[in-house]
């Protein structure tokens, strides 16, 4: 860690807030996102999705479509070469209704035509007559015994129970309460994209897309194909955000199935109103609590019931709901616990991976019960916060031990220490009053209030999952390259990796080679993640060439390489005054290294909920502060404070960015952001109707990263992606009750929620 | 599919005659989403961007008219914001910075939206809509041009030119809620004109009924309590029972934007409010 860890003036490297090499491309409009792909002769591809949210296909008539001029291609379930169905943890999900639709939106068939209109007539000319069923869109109601099952598998994904302690403990102080989350989406603003090229005679296919993940994109597209994996081949086209969504297949099945049906390369990109029925959301979820405490506010027992909605599919349903049920007791200790979590099938959209997977739901539960313990026991949600704080060493309720730094109280404390903002003044800028543009509300109609929530998020993947991470080192005349399978999708790894490269190896130039499957898997652009592996795989490949280099001019000079360390741009004897730069020691050599970077194992829980399930974790507390129109309902968040357990600060810019944009989505689903469900069907699909913060929505952020490196991470330094957008959501809702008294137990919190 | 750039409004006129079925294109910012949506195939679209007789701005000392094309940039300061203050706070509440540099007024009228930002002021201030055809020009009450939901009285032939609307002595102001603090969509809108010079009060709703509703009730029972001929205080009672009264003449809905009880209550509360804003300057 010296070299990481020293003063260094010297540029980008790790600790110092380099520069994106996409950023001015990205802001400018230049950068080239998968919506941009384009190949010669290449023909478009188009989807046709049920309008009903559950249905029998009676009959699927092509004939009509087949007429129009221009349309090449028009493949239905039956078309499917290889596996019918794909998904991330159970393959349930069909590339193609077969026989019946189980979600609003579910693909039935797809069009190859040579211009996007001319998709659009052969979708609207394709005549698909349903019998339509009666739809179950209620999680709870979905397990009643009497419920009939909509798929296969049945209407229960997963069950998991937690058994911990005294099942029959009583606190002296009791409180409980329902919570709901509502359906959030990932709203990434660079629409699914994908160009497929099939290789001749359709014996394999080279595509580009925009994922999370290429190598699990690969396994599922070649199984549907029928293909052996090394014949598809994938590279990462340009990604605007993901957040959760691009986990999971959208149209890259279909892209590939149209290439090879045609053997021309196809197009296909979703519109904003595509991309709502095309990829997963967040779980709305209803979480039964009690929690037990003594009379002093020491937490004791806690029981919870808690339902997600995985809607029509598993995707990774399961996982999440892991994490729902294991996260449930905060950042506190308490030893006690009895909880049933139930992910469910419903003809809801399907829900998978959204930043904070499955810790959004409880966190909102377990901190809004935390404000009522601290009003029960007369404490301020400081206190009640700082009393039970999880430390180091302490023991969850499935078993396994905290070993990561856990400064959770430090986190309180120093959130607690940032400067409140001025009060509103009396003749303050309309624009920055609630209400905005819209002159709703004067000072005297607003009501301040401020709120707390603190989190607690597993890193990395868990239940015995091994997401390891490949990455490959190239050193030559100065110049290194690294090649990996990392998918940046805003994140900034690309940022990062050469940062670690340079710090390691001393090396200005860093070239980064094309991002795809000519090397090993580098495991998900999520679950905060990435800084850790992929980051601890480039710090490990460039450690190995590292050591090369030293043999090498240690072999050169007759010097022992054990002497030799990087200094800067130069390789220098600790002992002696021999000195060498990088560049020159690197001329005419080269040195390339591959290093995977494993997580420890963990553990799958046994049928109490017991177990070592997660890898490590990382806390954060916000506090809120929040104007109210109370008599409109209306919300503006005017400062977040925050303070974050990051292990250590890698690139401060891009640290700030990801807490920054955390908080935009966790205000979000505190007061805005909706995907909001009729009987299964989607009413806003768009975002004149899904409302996302706005810069005048945006809060003042307050920030402090708190470095205590984490032993067990590579460079010491957790994952921040998801933490910041996980407790600021309860801190909001925590705030808006504090303004106006009212119980509030459903997100987002909407206008008529708070004044009617 | 054709596309006709007229440069003068006769040009334009002229198009339409020859093919009454074409599309007009203004600012695009409600056309161009419906295309995109595929909820409408264009098959012949006149574009009136380069009509500079639209943009027009007319000032004759008591009326102002503004044409159907001056995009609402135009509108959130300077001398429309001056002369029709509650015109330029509803066009500030329009869309973002590129659609208030696209939309228009004539876009608020063509499209009929009961949402459209605009229309509540042109309600409250009685405004005339001047339409042109090739062979005819009429003006129309906002009133009677507001014929249902999406649906005006504007005939295939004809062009929206320019509104004209009083210039008032007196307290105008418009509010709005939406669920986010600028570039929404309205959930519930309000605009009243205090007409000093006239001693009466005009009261505007928006996306609360099929078309933009006028409160005549609740402005002739406000009449009957206070003297609008002088500036006064209103006190918090009264606005109280004017926002009621006015709530009551509103027809909301629930969708997935809000419910009909919720903005019920937002324009009693948005009435009283402005109410007790005219009162205080």
């Amino acid at each position: 860690m010296s070299q990481a860890t020293q003063t260094s003036t010297r540029r980008d490297v790790l600790g110092t807030s380099a520069l994106r090499p996409d950023g001015v491309a990205k802001v400018t409009g230049q950068f080239e996102f998968s919506s941009d792909l384009h190949a010669e002769h290449m023909l478009w591809g188009a989807t046709l999705r049920s309008p009903h949210p559950y249905a029998r296909i009676v009959n699927i008539d092509l004939s009509a479509a087949y007429k129009i001029s221009g349309v090449e291609a028009i493949i239905t379930a039956e078309d499917v070469p290889g596996k019918k169905t794909y998904g991330l943890i159970s393959s349930d999900q069909p590339v193609f209704a077969d026989q019946v639709v189980r979600y609003m939106g579910e693909p039935i068939a797809a069009v190859a035509a040579d211009h996007p209109e001319t998709c659009r007539r052969a979708l609207a000319a394709i005549k698909v007559d349903y019998e339509i069923l009666q739809p179950v869109t209620d999680a709870e109601v979905a397990l009643l015994p009497n419920t009939m099952p909509m798929h296969p598998d049945g209407n229960l994904i997963r069950h998991q129970r937690i058994i911990a302690g005294d099942q029959n403990l009583q606190g002296e102080v009791i409180v409980e309460g329902v919570y709901e989350i509502g359906m959030q989406d990932q709203a990434f603003l660079g629409l699914e994209a994908a160009l497929a090229l099939p290789d001749p005679g359709g014996a394999g296919v080279e595509m580009w897309v925009a994922t999370q993940w290429l190598h699990e994109d690969r396994k599922q597209i070649a199984a549907c194909l029928g293909l052996p994996e090394t014949k598809v081949r994938l590279t990462l086209g340009g990604v605007g955000g993901a957040f959760g969504a691009r986990e999971d297949i959208s149209l890259q099945v279909h892209c590939a199935l149209l290439a090879l049906r045609t053997s021309r390369p196809i197009k296909m990109q979703y519109g904003r109103e595509e991309s709502f029925f095309g990829h997963v959301h967040r779980h709305p979820a209803k979480i039964y609590i009690r929690h037990h405490a003594t009379r002093t506010g020491v937490l004791q027992r806690i029981e919870a019931k808690m339902y997600f909605d995985g809607g029509a599919y598993a995707s990774t349903s399961s996982a999440v709901l892991i994490n729902g049920v294991t996260h449930i007791q905060g950042p506190y200790k308490c030893a006690n616990a009895t909880v049933d979590g139930y992910a469910v099938r419903t003809n809801n959209p399907p829900c998978g991976a959204m930043r904070g997977f499955g810790v959004v739901q409880a966190c909102y539960a377990h901190e809004s019960q935390m404000d009522k313990l601290a009003a029960a026991c007369n404490l301020s949600p400081v206190e009640i916060r700082l009393i039970n704080a999880m430390q180091t060493g302490d023991k969850l309720i499935t078993g396994q031990v905290v070993e990561s730094v856990a400064p959770v109280a430090r986190c309180i404390r120093e959130t607690d220490a940032i400067a409140m903002p001025a009060p509103l003044a009396k003749n303050a800028d309309p624009l920055e009053l609630v209400g905005g543009t819209g002159l709703t509300s004067l000072p005297e109609n607003i009501v301040r209030g401020v709120g707390w929530g603190v989190s607690i998020k597993n890193l990395m993947y868990s239940e015995s999952f091994d997401d390891f991470a490949v990455a490959r080192c190239r050193l030559s005349d100065g110049v290194a390259t690294l090649k990996y399978a990392t998918v940046e999708v805003g994140q900034g790894f690309v940022v990062l990796a050469p940062q670690i490269a340079r710090t390691i190896l001393g090396v200005d130039e860093v070239v980064l080679d094309t991002v795809d499957t000519g090397i090993g898997s580098a495991g998900s652009t999520s679950a905060s993640r990435q800084t850790w592996m992929s980051g601890g795989a480039v710090d490990g490949a460039c450690r190995l060439v590292r050591q090369k280099l030293f043999e090498h001019v240690g072999a050169k000079f007759d010097i022992d390489p054990m002497r030799l360390v990087v200094e800067d741009t130069d390789i220098v004897d600790m002992i002696g005054d021999f000195r060498i730069s990088v560049v020159e020691a690197s001329t005419g050599v080269v040195i390339d290294e591959t290093f995977e970077h494993h997580h420890r194992p963990t553990e799958e829980l046994d049928a109490d909920g017991q177990g070592n399930c997660h890898v490590a974790f990382a806390f954060v507390a916000h506090r809120a502060v929040v104007d109210v129109d109370v008599e409109l309902g209306l919300v503006k968040v005017i400062q977040i404070a925050t303070a974050q357990d990051v292990g250590r600060v890698l690139n401060p810019v891009a640290a700030l960015g990801q807490i920054e944009g955390g908080i935009a989505q966790g205000l979000g689903l505190a007061i805005m952001e909706e995907i909001v469900l009729d009987n299964g069907k989607m009413r806003n699909p768009s975002f004149t109707d899904y409302l996302l913060p706005t810069a005048l929505d945006a809060p003042k952020v307050v920030a402090v990263m708190i470095e205590e490196p984490e032993p067990q991470a590579p460079l010491g330094a957790k994952g921040i992606g998801e933490p910041p957008c996980i407790s600021v959501t309860p801190a909001i809702a925590a705030a808006i009750r504090n303004a106006t008294g009212k119980e509030l137990p459903r997100v987002p919190i909407r206008p008529q929620d708070i004044c009617l | 599919m054709s596309v006709v750039v007229p440069r003068t409004l006769t040009d334009a006129l002229s198009a339409m005659a020859a093919n009454p079925s074409a599309l007009l294109l203004q600012g695009g910012t409600d056309l161009m989403v419906e295309i995109n949506f595929n909820h409408r195939k264009p098959v012949d679209v006149i574009a009136l961007r380069r009509v500079a007789e639209l943009r027009a701005v007319k000032i004759d000392g008591k009326t102002i008219s503004i044409g159907a094309g001056l995009p609402y940039q135009e509108m959130e300061t300077g001398q429309i914001a001056q002369l029709v203050p509650a015109l330029g706070q509803a066009a500030r509440t329009v869309g973002s910075p590129q659609i208030r540099a696209a939309g228009s007024l004539g876009g608020n009228l063509g499209t009929c939206s009961p949402a459209g930002d605009g229309l509540p002021v042109l309600s409250a201030l009685d405004a005339m809509i001047n339409l042109r055809s090739a062979s005819a020009s009429r003006a129309v009450s906002i009133h009677e041009f507001m014929v249902g939901v999406k649906r005006n009285a504007k005939m295939p032939d004809e062009i929206i030119v320019s509104a004209t609307m009083p210039i008032v002595r007196g307290w105008q102001g418009y509010a709005k809620v939406g669920v986010r603090n600028a570039m929404v969509i309205s959930v519930a809108s309000c605009c009243l004109v205090v007409d000093r010079a006239a001693g009466t009060v005009a009261v505007a709703l928006g996306a609360v009924g099929p078309t933009v509703i006028r409160c005549r009730q609740a402005e002739q029972w406000l009449a009957t309590k206070v003297d609008l001929k002088q500036t006064a205080t209103i006190d918090a009672k009264l606005a109280a029972e004017f926002g009621q009264r006015v709530a009551t003449e509103a027809r909301p809905i629930d969708d997935h934007r809000s419910t009909a009880d919720y903005r019920r209550h937002a324009v009693a509360k948005l009435s009283g409010r402005l109410l007790q804003r005219s009162g205080a300057q």
